[in-house]
């Protein structure tokens, strides 16, 4: 809804990000939340076979508060939502610190076409994590070490969660506490089992929630 | 010759005389009561630091020991005053630095506060007790380590929803191990690495009178029992991250702490909440009045498992994924609530992504009787809904609404919310505060200005037909102090007609609007003890024919005359602004 006098784009400040009502960019995805457990729940997401054939006509459609990702089916019914008016809906910072934090990092699956992102601030445990990769990527196993049993095994491949940290290394998803993970990930790959030889067994958590 | 009381028999009757009101009030009954009352005051309350000058204040009222001041306009916080606008606390520091040394408490809200004010605070009051920053900017952890390495008397460090740079450096190991006198800490508004985990620990422990403790997100969940363990006596708790992947021992450390917290009232903080560790509060929850879970991604059916265990709850900030059914919840478990503020879970976006409706708001003000204040955001509202509200809860004192799309109508009928917000204002007698959304003609101000003759602050945007709606506000409300405006056809006429009105109030807001650069020309020229200041960041406005709309407008009354701090893009509109430009 524009504002009184016309003006229909938010001021760019310095600390503001651009309207990008213009911007040619790729299809729209879906969202990447997770349904699981008590974790917002927006709209459908898109397994990783679903995308293939997606033809171009994003709308992500930001703003100084952040993120606000839209569904697909709405979004091709009216390919720019309506303009961001300054200052409305009147929230407060909290909205800023809630969505402020957006990390959105690659996530390559060896054997995939091209990669997809995630935004980690979404999730607060690694199960979180796992189990959206898990939905975007449906037609591949990923080993998951936390609970260590193995998932559905849909073609036999398993696949083990790795990032890139800070300093360039490659690490095993899920040794350190989550938060100190999701400020050190640069980027997450999902490797292949049979080529991650050299990986010990991650040691059983503590106490798991089976138990 | 008249007989009258020694003074210090007037003083001491005085001294029980707290309310601002009140000593205002026996300050002007004669000249001797003016001036022991002013030698006797000791808590100032400035609501709009450009009203009137340090030395002024300083001047009348010698011995002050707590001041509390109020920078930017509220619309601030939604990011309508630019960077640079004003609000500096620098001036007034530096002036009572040398006139008030046993100066113990400052509040400030809005404010610009630099590390230099930190550490001329930090150096210059011996006995200094009480800071809170409400919502301030400027400063970094070196501000905040002067302060701790000084104060060895502070009781209260309150920085909420502050914006602080974090400069490293461990600010909070500044506190000397002598130090032990910190009955209230909040430092949720700061990032992520910015606290020493052992240092706060340490400070915890050995400060035994802690009653108020909110912790930052980066505080993680397992290390809180160890906190909650060292200050049992806290009353008011604010948790770090309140998630991490389920672990029996961590559960039980907590639900072990948080029971033996008998003093618990309020609890806050949950961010990254993980649902399966709230049950660790419970046995807390029975005795909790306030619950803050407005950072809290918690959906319904947890949220209703959760108030059950909380009858005693008098206030609940949340976010609309408690949907109807949670208000619902609400409703039946909490019948001492007196304030209920509902948040927008996804405020930007286009469509509906909880089930949360008016029903919900309807349901709580049916239910509980002590309901005063509700701040609510919904994307739908009828007028029946409101007048069932206004109806049931007359009681209500601060009713704001926020409807997330701008000039929406009655979901049900297609017509304006007129009557609704007019049964509000006919019913609750005793509102003094009110924010207006939705679809609304001048009507609403008709109602407004008849029957809101409590009211002190009035939120309005995207509302009205014609000045005659400001028109009806400014003639109507007779105790209005601050109304706040934007995009909304409001112009010329009713600002000056009203003009006198605007000195008998703090401040007036008006952006997007159509006020034109000659009205507020006039209005400066002929109303010297008001400051008409205009924000315009395209250009300077003695460029502008006199027609031409203002974008921002800020009027404030003020004993100071126009302040020297502005930036290029505000202007004060007074006698020299009306001289025609060569």
């Amino acid at each position: 809804m524009s504002s009184e006098n016309g003006k229909l784009l938010p001021e760019t400040d310095a600390g503001g990000l651009n309207f990008e009502a213009t911007e040619l960019t790729l299809g729209l995805p879906g969202e990447s939340r997770v349904t699981s457990d008590g974790v917002a729940k927006l709209g459908s997401k898109r397994g990783f076979s679903e995308t293939v054939d997606l033809s171009l006509g994003d709308n992500k459609n930001t703003n100084k508060f952040g993120q606000s990702q839209i569904d697909v089916p709405e979004a091709a019914k009216s390919p720019v939502s309506k303009a961001q008016v300054v200052g409305w809906p009147p929230v407060r910072g909290y909205a800023k610190r809630r969505t402020k934090s957006c990390k959105y990092v690659k996530v390559a699956v060896d054997g995939a076409p091209y990669l997809r992102k995630v935004d980690l601030e979404m999730y607060n445990t690694y199960q979180q994590l796992l189990t959206s990769l898990e939905d975007m990527f449906s037609c591949f196993t990923i080993r998951n070490y936390l609970s260590d049993k193995k998932l559905d095994q849909v073609n036999g491949i398993e696949y083990v969660p790795t990032y890139e940290d800070k300093d360039g290394d490659w690490m095993l998803v899920g040794d350190v506490p989550w938060q100190m993970f999701v400020e050190s990930c640069k980027r997450l790959r999902l490797m292949k089992s049979s080529e991650a030889v050299g990986l010990a067994p991650r040691t059983p958590p503590k106490c798991s929630s089976a138990s | 010759m008249a007989f009258s009381l020694p003074d210090e028999v007037l003083e001491h009757v005085f001294s029980f005389i707290q309310s601002d009101k009140d000593r205002n009030a026996v300050s002007m009954v004669c000249k001797p009561w003016y001036e022991i009352e002013r030698w006797c005051r000791r808590k100032i309350f400035i609501g709009n630091c450009y009203a009137v000058s340090p030395r002024i204040v300083i001047r009348r009222f010698p011995e002050v020991r707590s001041i509390e001041l109020k920078g930017k306009p509220h619309f601030a916080d939604f990011n309508l005053v630019p960077d640079g606008w004003g609000g500096y606390v620098l001036p007034w520091i530096a002036e009572m630095a040398g006139a008030y040394p046993w100066l113990e408490e400052i509040r400030l809200k809005r404010m610009v506060v630099t590390d230099e004010c930190l550490e001329l605070i930090a150096k210059s009051f011996k006995n200094f007790k009480v800071l809170v920053l409400f919502s301030c900017e400027g400063f970094s952890t070196d501000g905040l380590a002067a302060i701790a390495a000084s104060c060895t008397n502070l009781r209260e460090l309150d920085l909420r929803e502050s914006d602080v740079d974090d400069l490293g450096g461990h600010w909070l190991s500044h506190f000397p191990e002598t130090y032990t006198s910190l009955v209230s800490l909040n430092i949720s508004c700061l990032g992520s690495d910015e606290v020493s985990l052992s240092a706060l620990e340490r400070l915890v422990g050995r400060c035994t009178n802690l009653r108020t403790l909110r912790l930052n997100r980066a505080v993680p969940l397992d290390k809180i029992a160890n906190i909650l363990g060292r200050a049992p006596q806290l009353v008011d708790f604010g948790t770090g991250t309140y998630g991490a992947d389920l672990q029996l021992e961590v559960f039980s450390n907590l639900a072990g702490a948080f029971s033996s917290c008998k003093e618990l009232r309020s609890l806050s903080g949950f961010w990254d909440v993980v649902p399966a560790y709230l049950p660790a509060i419970y046995p807390a929850f029975s005795r909790l009045t306030s619950l803050n879970l407005s950072y809290a991604t918690i959906q319904s059916p947890d949220l209703i498992k959760l108030l059950r265990h909380c009858p005693s709850l008098q206030r609940l900030l949340v976010l609309d994924y408690i949907e109807d059914s949670g208000l619902e919840a609400l409703a039946s478990s909490c019948k001492d609530l007196e304030e209920l503020r509902v948040f927008p879970s996804d405020p930007f976006g286009v469509e509906p992504n909880v089930s949360l409706t008016e029903q919900g708001l309807v349901s709580v003000c049916l239910a509980c009787p002590k309901l005063q204040s509700v701040l609510y955001f919904c994307r739908r509202m009828s007028n029946m809904a409101l007048v069932t509200i206004a109806q049931n809860r007359p009681n209500l004192t601060r009713f704001r609404l926020c409807i997330i799309e701008p000039r929406t109508a009655d979901y049900l009928t297609l017509e304006p919310l007129d009557v609704g917000f007019g049964a509000i204002v006919e019913h609750c007698k005793d509102l003094r505060r009110l924010s207006l959304s939705g679809l609304l003609t001048d009507r609403v101000f008709e109602y407004i200005g008849r029957y809101a003759k409590k009211l002190e602050m009035l939120s309005v945007a995207f509302a009205g037909e014609s000045d005659l709606g400001l028109h009806h506000v400014l003639s109507g409300c007779e105790s209005l102090r601050k109304l706040e405006i934007r995009d909304c056809p409001f112009g010329d006429k009713a600002l000056l007609a009203n003009a006198a009105k605007l000195e008998t109030m703090r401040s007036l807001w008006m952006s997007s609007c159509s006020v034109s650069f000659g009205a507020c020309k006039l209005l400066g020229q002929k109303m010297p003890r008001l400051n008409v200041e205009v924000i315009d960041e395209s250009g300077p406005p003695d460029s502008r024919p006199d027609s031409c709309p203002v974008d921002k407008l800020y009027i404030y009354r003020s004993v100071a005359g126009p302040r020297f701090d502005m930036p290029p893009f505000v202007c004060t509109m007074d006698e020299d602004s009306a001289l025609p430009v060569s």
